[in-house]
């Protein structure tokens, strides 16, 4: 299979501040929110540059996000940062009537989703945010894997007219995909070709899935992996022809498997190819306290995973 | 208990609080440092709790709205009996009940809170449901000033004096800094005396590492008949560590070894010196 290298682990949220210091000084349009938390969001230097094009809201997340629909006037392109789960959950009405219905451009651009954030626990780790924000008529969901890959995103959504929802994570991890990789919204990205069993992952599940389709190639079990880091609008086509080729797929996310990527897939397989599909993602429960790779393992969202989900499939093809 | 007891329990909740963050390698100091006299005082002086009878329906409720200072919280319990006080060598470790934020795994803990601006909102439902039953308890919450421009919590403001909640006691941690910067530069909220008062609330200023202060005004409510209270207490962010009093780099901060043993021992002169 295709090999991949870590070119040095490094956290999603920085790709997205290292973007955002690009965008301000390309893109005149560009305005920025955060709502207390500019060093976990890392955009001090887009401040820095940009004073006048920053604003911060304070513990306000509700307010941030009325704000930001009112900032679209004029062309302006804001883009909210916080915790994932204040960026949704705590703000979902200000979401669904002042930007989705309202049609606004604006890009909110969630940090620390999932377990992975590590120690701060349950009231944290937001498991929900994909289903939240994909049902949401008109919402773009992108869920990138890695540093550049974060930092491509949030480049491209900048170029997109429409509301987004950009989330990525806490800890330092594989940076893998190539630093000049061009991001296409909604555009599924092959990255290693197989034949027994496609395995379709997003966010920091793309790099386990990589893992886990090298240890099956040892076993003489060839693995395809593809990464959706656009959830919605998905793209049905590629998972439509790779599962046309293998006949069974395991969906990776470090998602709820209720509204996640996995249902997403499995809408489209039952409504157009039936297929047998496992699902790695949490089993409906909120978290804990513990390091990533700890929570990684207990809620089954690691290589190891994925592969007996993989087993499993295989059996039932 | 005496005030000097009192005043030494202050900076041995102090240590624990730094050595449980050291333990864990995680945690708020800061802001566990600002609000630990208030628990103090609240749990050994004011609040009528039994950690055997815990209970109780007409026990005191406590709920802290800044959730993220579960250290203090946590600290408190354990010297006040609620569990022993080594289970917080596991805080924040995996699989530990001790989570980063109060948890009702925890015994002695009434609510899950760590998402900001959701404690108020909670003990005005408590309030109206003590009122309800002819209940004589009071409830507690403890508000951070970053968190006050939270809009639930003016909603909340409203509707305890729209219910004349004089069973409701909002406590805050007045240490005018939060992450990012000061309160001032980041979300101005000014005269929140005036502000509250404006809500239809009684308002009370207390220094809030003066044990006596906190104490008196917690203890005698309501301030006025019909109307919440409001306490600011004014504090100071790291409060007790020279280092770390009104640094920023302290909100999320765990000390290193040297650290660690400097804050420890600023502690035990302040111990020596109230003995
Ligand atoms: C709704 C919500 N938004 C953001 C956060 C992240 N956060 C945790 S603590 C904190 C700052 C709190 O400042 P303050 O209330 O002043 O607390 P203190 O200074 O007492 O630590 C923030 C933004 C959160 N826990 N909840
Ligand atoms: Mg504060």
């Amino acid at each position: 299979m295709k090999k991949y290298i870590d070119q040095g682990k490094n956290d999603t949220r920085s790709g997205y501040g290292a973007a955002m210091t690009e965008l301000g000084r390309t893109n005149p349009n560009v305005v920025a929110l955060c709502a207390d938390l500019v060093g976990s969001l890392k955009i001090q230097e887009f401040i820095d540059e940009n004073p006048e094009r920053f604003f911060q809201i304070g513990i306000a997340e509700a307010n941030m996000m009325g704000i930001a629909a009112g900032l679209t006037i004029g062309g302006k392109i804001p883009f909210t940062g916080t915790f994932a789960n204040f960026s949704t959950g705590r703000v979902y009405d200000q979401i669904r009537q002042s930007i989705a219905y309202s049609g606004k451009n604006v890009k909110i651009c969630a940090s620390h989703a999932g377990v992975t954030l590590g120690e701060d626990g349950a009231t944290h780790q937001i498991l929900e945010d994909i289903g939240l924000m994909k049902m949401l008529p008109g919402m773009t969901v992108i869920n990138p894997c890695d540093y550049n890959q974060t930092k491509a995103a949030t480049l491209a959504i900048a170029d997109y007219e429409g509301p987004v929802y950009l989330r990525f994570g806490r800890p330092k991890v594989a940076n893998f995909t190539p630093v000049d990789q061009k991001f296409e919204i909604g555009k599924a990205l092959m990255l290693s070709e197989g034949t027994d069993v496609t395995i379709i992952a997003t966010g920091h599940l793309v790099w386990e899935a990589l893992i886990a389709a090298e240890n099956l190639e040892a076993d003489g079990i060839s693995a395809e992996v593809i990464n959706i880091h656009t959830i919605k609008p998905l793209d049905e086509e590629a998972v439509l022809k790779s599962v046309k080729k293998t006949g069974c797929v395991v969906t990776a996310e470090e998602h709820n498997y209720l509204g996640g990527l996995g249902e997403s897939i499995a809408r489209t397989l039952a409504t157009q190819h039936p297929t047998p599909q496992e699902f790695v993602a949490t089993q409906d429960t909120f978290g804990e306290s513990g390091t990533p790779e700890q929570l990684m393992e207990k809620y089954g969202l690691n290589n190891k995973a994925i592969t007996r989900a993989v087993l499993k499939v295989l059996k039932r093809k | 208990m005496t005030n000097q007891e009192l005043r030494l329990k202050s900076v041995v909740l102090r240590k624990n609080i730094l050595k449980y963050i050291y333990i864990a390698k995680a945690g708020h100091t800061g802001g566990s440092l600002s609000c630990i006299d208030i628990l103090n005082v609240l749990y050994n002086k004011v609040l009528n709790v039994d950690p055997k009878d815990f209970k109780n329906p007409n026990r005191d409720r406590y709920i802290q709205s800044k959730g993220h200072c579960v250290e203090a919280l946590f600290v408190t319990l354990a010297d006040r009996g609620f569990f022993p006080e080594s289970d917080l060598e596991t805080l924040c470790a995996y699989q530990s009940h001790y989570i980063g934020h109060p948890t009702k795994k925890v015994h002695g803990v009434e609510q899950n809170t760590g998402a900001l601006g959701h404690g108020l909102s909670i003990c005005v439902g408590e309030a109206i449901a003590a009122k309800l039953d002819d209940k004589r308890h009071r409830v507690f919450t403890l508000l951070g000033d970053g968190e006050l421009p939270e809009g639930s919590n003016w909603e909340a403001f409203l509707s305890a004096s729209h219910y004349k909640l004089d069973n409701l006691y909002a406590i805050l941690d007045n240490n005018k800094q939060q992450i990012t910067g000061n309160n001032k530069e980041v979300m101005n909220t000014d005269s929140v005396r005036d502000k509250l008062q404006s809500f239809g609330w009684a308002v009370k200023e207390v220094d809030g590492h003066n044990l006596e202060q906190l104490e008196e005004a917690l203890k005698n409510g309501p301030f006025e008949e019909g109307k919440p209270n409001f306490i600011i207490a004014h504090t100071i962010k790291g409060k007790g560590v020279s280092f770390m009093e009104g640094s920023l780099k302290w909100h999320h901060g765990v000390p290193t070894e040297e650290q660690y043993a400097l804050a420890q021992s600023e502690l035990n002169t302040a111990e020596a010196l109230i003995h």
